[in-house]
């Protein structure tokens, strides 16, 4: 088993005519904390979607845990049960209980008795912090409790790596920090993520390799500590004096 | 329902107008004769519910399976899909019934297959197929109406293809999908009045053979008329408790 969770060699993709990404390597380590950072349109969510095979790379090539992404449906879906996704929108199925939209993986996918799946569902809302909520429907919550949901549902699958999309920037302002910190707790087990945000705060706090990404490329990469207070490109560091204003 | 009957009156005048006069008494169930003719005309209503309950069942799976190949990623599978649509929907009924039931047995046989084809199971394999064309359109509105996202987040906790619309988008899009299927099956149950060219005996043959012995066209096809709305009012009814079914599960 290689050290490295992900890796992205050389991966080219186009929407029709588009080149959305180009060229793009980067590898993230076990363990490790990568978060991704850029203007929108500059192909941050789509490398985070390349990975667990939401959209298909036209070039180069994509591995996780060593296992090379292919058109195969089988690597696809055994990559799927290895990545988790947290999305923008939460994607909570609306027709579920918070509970059915935590056992529903485990069950359907990973084959666990009810019983196991019920036990595992609790004890991530436990640790998203909303233990008494798991009858409610998903409409009932809100936003910051539907994305700690997201965030349960993903864990139950226990994957060896987070992706984040974006997971603050539909939440009201008040309710980001809850969030938030639920990524810092786990962060700080050792949880291997790869984060695309514009929280710089949290970025800050736990991130071990900051990328900055423009019109598809990996314009820098860094120690946040670098990053933050000598960046390199000026593309960059308009983009972090433009954030930081604030 | 007031107002349909306000309508009788008026078939009643527009019938003084012409040299014929009304002649309820071919239905009159107080007499003998009339109750023997109403009764004849009603047996015809088991096979049409029949036709239809069988037709729109089999239908209801018919579209779904040919509305998934149209939501496919892949080419191949979505021209599949148009092709049999635009086919199908494009075919009278009339003509499909003559060449299903006089013309699909005489296939089979060019193939050394014996498969005879009663009136029976030749209508509802007429009324599946063509009905299918509609379903199935019904079915991909429904399923596309869904957010995207659904289907994402379906597939990265490892559900496949199958567990995810069998569990995720089938079960949200059931609520959008139902109205206009309940609308198809009523279009089944009047459609199922062209079986009675083919030899079935349901609801509209026995009006016709009643005409043809009784020489009261007007009154008998009056009573037919009332007999396809009861039906239909029927549908509407137990499809709008349905769907208030639904809508308290959703809410709650």
């Amino acid at each position: 088993m290689s050290d490295a969770a992900i890796e992205l060699a050389g991966v080219n993709k186009w929407f029709d005519t588009f080149h959305v990404l180009k060229d793009i390597n980067l590898t993230v380590k076990n363990g490790e904390r990568v978060v991704i950072c850029g203007p929108s349109g500059s192909g941050k969510s789509t490398v985070v979607r390349c990975i667990n095979q939401l959209e298909k790379h036209q070039q180069g090539t994509i591995r996780v845990d060593g296992v090379e992404l292919t058109d195969d449906p089988k690597s696809a879906a055994s990559i799927r049960s290895e990545v988790g996704m947290v999305f923008q929108q939460f994607n909570l199925f609306p027709h579920l209980t918070v509970l059915e939209n935590l056992t529903l993986g485990p069950i359907k996918a990973r084959g666990l008795s009810r019983k196991d799946a019920e036990e595992k569902a609790r004890k991530y809302l436990d640790r998203v912090h909303i233990p008494d909520q798991a009858d409610k429907r998903p409409v009932q919550l809100s936003g910051g409790q539907q994305q700690r949901v997201a965030i349960a549902r993903s864990l139950c699958m226990e994957p060896r790596v987070l992706l984040f999309d974006e997971p603050t920037s539909a939440l009201d302002p008040e309710m980001i920090s809850e969030v938030l910190d639920v990524m810092v707790e786990l962060a700080q087990e050792g949880m291997t993520m790869v984060v695309v945000t514009h929280e710089m705060g949290f970025a800050r706090k736990v991130a071990d390799k900051m990328i900055f990404m423009d019109a598809g490329e990996i314009v820098e990469e860094g120690h946040p500590e670098h990053f933050f207070t000598n960046p390199q490109s000026e593309r960059c560091r308009k983009f972090l004096s433009q954030i930081l204003q604030h | 329902m007031k107002k349909l009957f306000l309508i009788v009156p008026f078939l009643m005048l527009a019938g003084c107008s012409s040299s014929q006069t009304w002649g309820w008494y071919v239905i009159d169930p107080t007499t003998q004769t009339g109750w023997t003719n109403v009764k004849f005309l009603i047996s015809g209503m088991w096979a049409t519910i029949q036709i239809s309950l069988i037709a729109a069942v089999l239908s209801i799976v018919l579209g779904l399976m040919v509305a998934l190949p149209g939501l496919s990623e892949k080419r191949g599978w979505r021209l599949t899909n148009r092709v049999y649509v635009e086919f199908v929907r494009a075919i009278p009924l009339l003509p499909m019934l003559f060449w299903v039931f006089y013309g699909l047995p005489i296939v089979f046989q060019s193939m050394g297959l014996n498969v005879p084809i009663d009136p029976f199971w030749g209508a509802i394999i007429t009324l599946a197929i063509s009905d299918s064309a509609f379903t199935a359109e019904i079915y991909r509105a429904g399923i596309q109406s869904i957010a995207r996202g659904q289907r994402e987040a379906a597939q990265t906790i490892g559900l496949n293809y199958v567990q995810t619309m069998r569990y995720v988008i089938l079960p949200q899009a059931i609520r959008r999908i139902l109205p206009p299927l309940a609308n198809q099956f009523i279009y089944i149950v009047k459609m199922s009045a062209f079986a009675s060219v083919i030899g079935m005996q349901e609801l509209t043959r026995r009006a016709n053979e009643l005409v043809v012995t009784e020489y009261r066209p007007l009154e008998i096809y009056t009573l037919l008329i009332f007999e396809y709305l009861i039906l239909v009012l029927i549908i509407s009814a137990g499809v709008r408790w349905l769907e208030r079914r639904m809508g308290a599960d959703e809410r709650g």
